[in-house]
């Protein structure tokens, strides 16, 4: 007999059993596309972690006070102040360092037109601030050094707070009232994308001289945003701004400095860490779970097979020789695993369109081989090993099986 | 094949089951010759090891010792796919029990020993719808099994065991599941394949079964206590 006649006789004893055919399929479906969707998911929250910490720049330091104060010496003033932006600002002192804004934060309630909202924050800084946390001016135009050093009181808003504020209305040149006093809008931010507790959209940057003169008071500054030249120059920028502070705030203790420094590319990589034992964490709860698929894989084909000992014994007695019933079950355990694997893939593929639980799945191809490659293996092993225990009974052994 | 050789030579057959305290001996030394167009009924009580005997003759199972010549060839020396070949090409089949592949229809069914044979799709189909009109069931061939009365289903069988034109039909109480009327429908298709020259050996309980054969053999305990001719009959008993 031809291997095509085998194969449709084998196409042929799929079908004619489509109710235990279709749960097999449905087993094998469920365990591939459980694998590839669970990596994917894992996938995909790594890569958002990324994207968003690489959207708030990973060229730039943060150094805030705080850290451990030293008590012994009350007297001395460790606050961080603007004559710190100057120094650190020095080309020759700090040769990695691009730019340095000064941060100050407060997180006033504003109204527009009998609309009320309460910024997730309210920064005062330097024009130099946007491109440092890679913010953009979307809709008409950021604040200037003049208007600092004019301390006029414009803002530019992002995207969440405009929405908030002017729903649909064109924000700019309409002035809002925050804290009692009147900020004209100049700009929008486009939108940096994030969502959830920490939206980086929800803020509002000004002046920094408006913003202490209205709102904060001249007290010390919250924070200074330090652009390095290039990724690769932050350490560098990070151990010249470190020395430039030791010297300015007088720091006798180096081990317990009254400020701390935030090295964003450090950040990313411990997050990409946290995301990389996620995405294992989640692989192997779908590699348990494709063990399972492929314990029920070896159960039905079993028992399929076992159950079919008698038609084996029957097709033995009119006469197949051993190697053509072995093809056949062959042939059907492939037809099984290869449709139930390959619409695993397609339900994976739909699946990963979808986002879940608010993350956006991202398909690693090599799960898709690892899975198809395990479970067409597992469905052949199993679908050809009782088949053959079958095929070598003599007929009347296989014939009087229940 | 020669026509000097008998279809069927057995000698001395012996079939042991089991081991120690639960062995059973089937057969005790059983030997026979049957000639080519002989109609022979074996019978026998229950436990008399005539099913054994046709399990052995139909190459379904192998004795424990003895001789097995089928058309002059012995069985006994030949590999599985030889084995294969002689099921399909010189033995037609008819089981008790039907055994027809479920969910398959008759036509189907009759065609799978011809495809096994690697007989081409449409001639196997050609050949397989002659068979079935012989058996009376051309306006059935798209039925399957469970669609079929037991009579049918038993001539459907029959229909698959004549299709591949053997010399030699075995059924083993082909009409032990049926009812009188499905009963007179098998044994007339018998009837006719024996006219046109087939052997067939079949086993029974039933006198009235028997009395359509040629020749009557008794079996008891596993050894032939009784051969005898009933009428016309092409070759003379032989007992050895």
């Amino acid at each position: 007999m031809s291997l095509f006649e085998t194969i449709r006789f084998a196409i042929r004893g799929v079908l004619a059993n489509k109710l235990r055919s279709g749960l097999t399929v449905l087993g094998i479906l469920i365990g591939v596309a459980a694998v590839i969707l669970l990596v994917a998911v894992g996938n995909g929250s790594s890569k958002a972690i990324q994207q968003s910490i690489e959207r708030l720049g990973t060229n730039t330091l943060t150094v805030s006070s705080g850290g451990v104060r030293q008590s012994t010496n009350a007297t001395q003033n460790t606050s961080l102040t603007s004559d710190l932006v100057d120094a650190l600002a020095d080309r020759n002192a700090a040769p990695d360092v691009t730019s340095v804004s000064p941060v100050v934060t407060s997180t006033p309630a504003a109204a527009y037109d009998g609309v009320d909202h309460t910024f997730g924050q309210f920064i005062g800084t330097t024009p130099t601030y946007l491109p440092a946390a890679n913010d953009t001016v979307a809709h008409g135009t950021a604040f200037t050094a003049d208007d600092v050093k004019e301390s006029r009181r414009v803002v530019v808003l992002g995207s969440t707070a405009a929405q908030a504020l002017f729903d649909r209305a064109d924000p700019v040149g309409k002035q809002i009232t925050v804290a009692g006093t009147l900020f004209t809008v100049t700009g929008v931010l486009a939108d940096k994308g994030g969502s959830g507790f920490n939206d980086p959209n929800d803020i509002a940057i000004a002046p920094v001289t408006a913003v202490q003169e209205a709102l904060t008071g001249y007290g010390p500054l919250n924070q200074l945003l330090i652009q390095a030249g290039g990724p690769d120059r932050v350490d560098a920028a990070q151990a010249e701004v470190t020395a430039i502070l030791n010297q300015k705030l007088h720091v006798t203790n180096a081990a317990s400095p009254p400020y701390r420094i935030l090295n964003q590319s450090q950040l990313l990589s411990a997050r990409q860490d946290s995301a990389k034992t996620f995405t294992v964490l989640l692989g192997a709860v779908a590699a348990i779970s494709l063990l399972v698929g492929g314990i029920g894989i070896t159960n039905i084909m079993m028992v399929t097979v076992t159950e079919r000992t008698r038609e084996i014994g029957i097709r033995k007695a009119l006469g197949a020789p051993k190697r053509t019933v072995l093809t056949q079950f062959l042939v059907e355990a492939t037809v099984l695993s290869l449709i139930g694997g390959l619409l695993g893939v397609a339900a994976a593929v739909i699946g990963s369109q979808f986002t879940i639980v608010g993350i956006k799945p991202v398909i690693v191809p090599a799960s898709v081989a690892l899975a198809l490659g395990v479970s067409v293996a597992i469905g052949l092993f199993f679908g050809s090993y009782p088949a053959s225990r079958a095929a070598g009974l003599r007929p009347i052994e296989a014939l009087r099986y229940e | 094949m020669s026509a000097t050789h008998p279809v069927l030579d057995v000698r001395d057959l012996v079939k042991v089951y089991g081991e120690g305290e639960a062995q059973v001996r089937a057969l005790r030394g059983v030997s026979v010759t049957v000639e080519r167009g002989d109609y022979v009924a074996i019978m026998g009580s229950s436990g008399s090891g005539k099913s054994t005997l046709m399990n052995i003759l139909g190459c379904l199972d192998t004795p424990t010792s003895g001789q097995y010549l089928l058309d002059g060839v012995d069985v006994s020396r030949l590999d599985d796919r030889q084995l294969a070949l002689v099921r399909n090409r010189r033995i037609g089949f008819v089981f008790q029990a039907f055994n027809l592949i479920p969910r398959t229809s008759a036509l189907a069914n009759v065609e799978l020993p011809l495809a096994y044979a690697g007989m081409k799709a449409a001639e196997r189909r050609r050949r397989a719808r002659t068979a079935l009109a012989m058996v009376g069931l051309a306006d059935r061939a798209d039925h399957e099994p469970n669609q079929l009365s037991g009579g049918q289903q038993q001539r459907v069988a029959v229909a698959r065991a004549l299709v591949t034109a053997p010399a030699l039909v075995l059924a083993d109480e082909p009409t032990g599941n049926l009812d009188t009327r499905s009963t007179e429908d098998v044994l007339a298709v018998l009837d006719r394949l024996n006219h046109s020259g087939r052997t067939i050996v079949l086993i029974t309980h039933e006198d009235d079964v028997a009395r359509h054969a040629k020749r009557l053999i008794r079996l008891v305990d596993g050894r032939i206590v009784h051969d005898e001719v009933l009428r016309g009959g092409t070759t003379a008993a032989v007992l050895a």
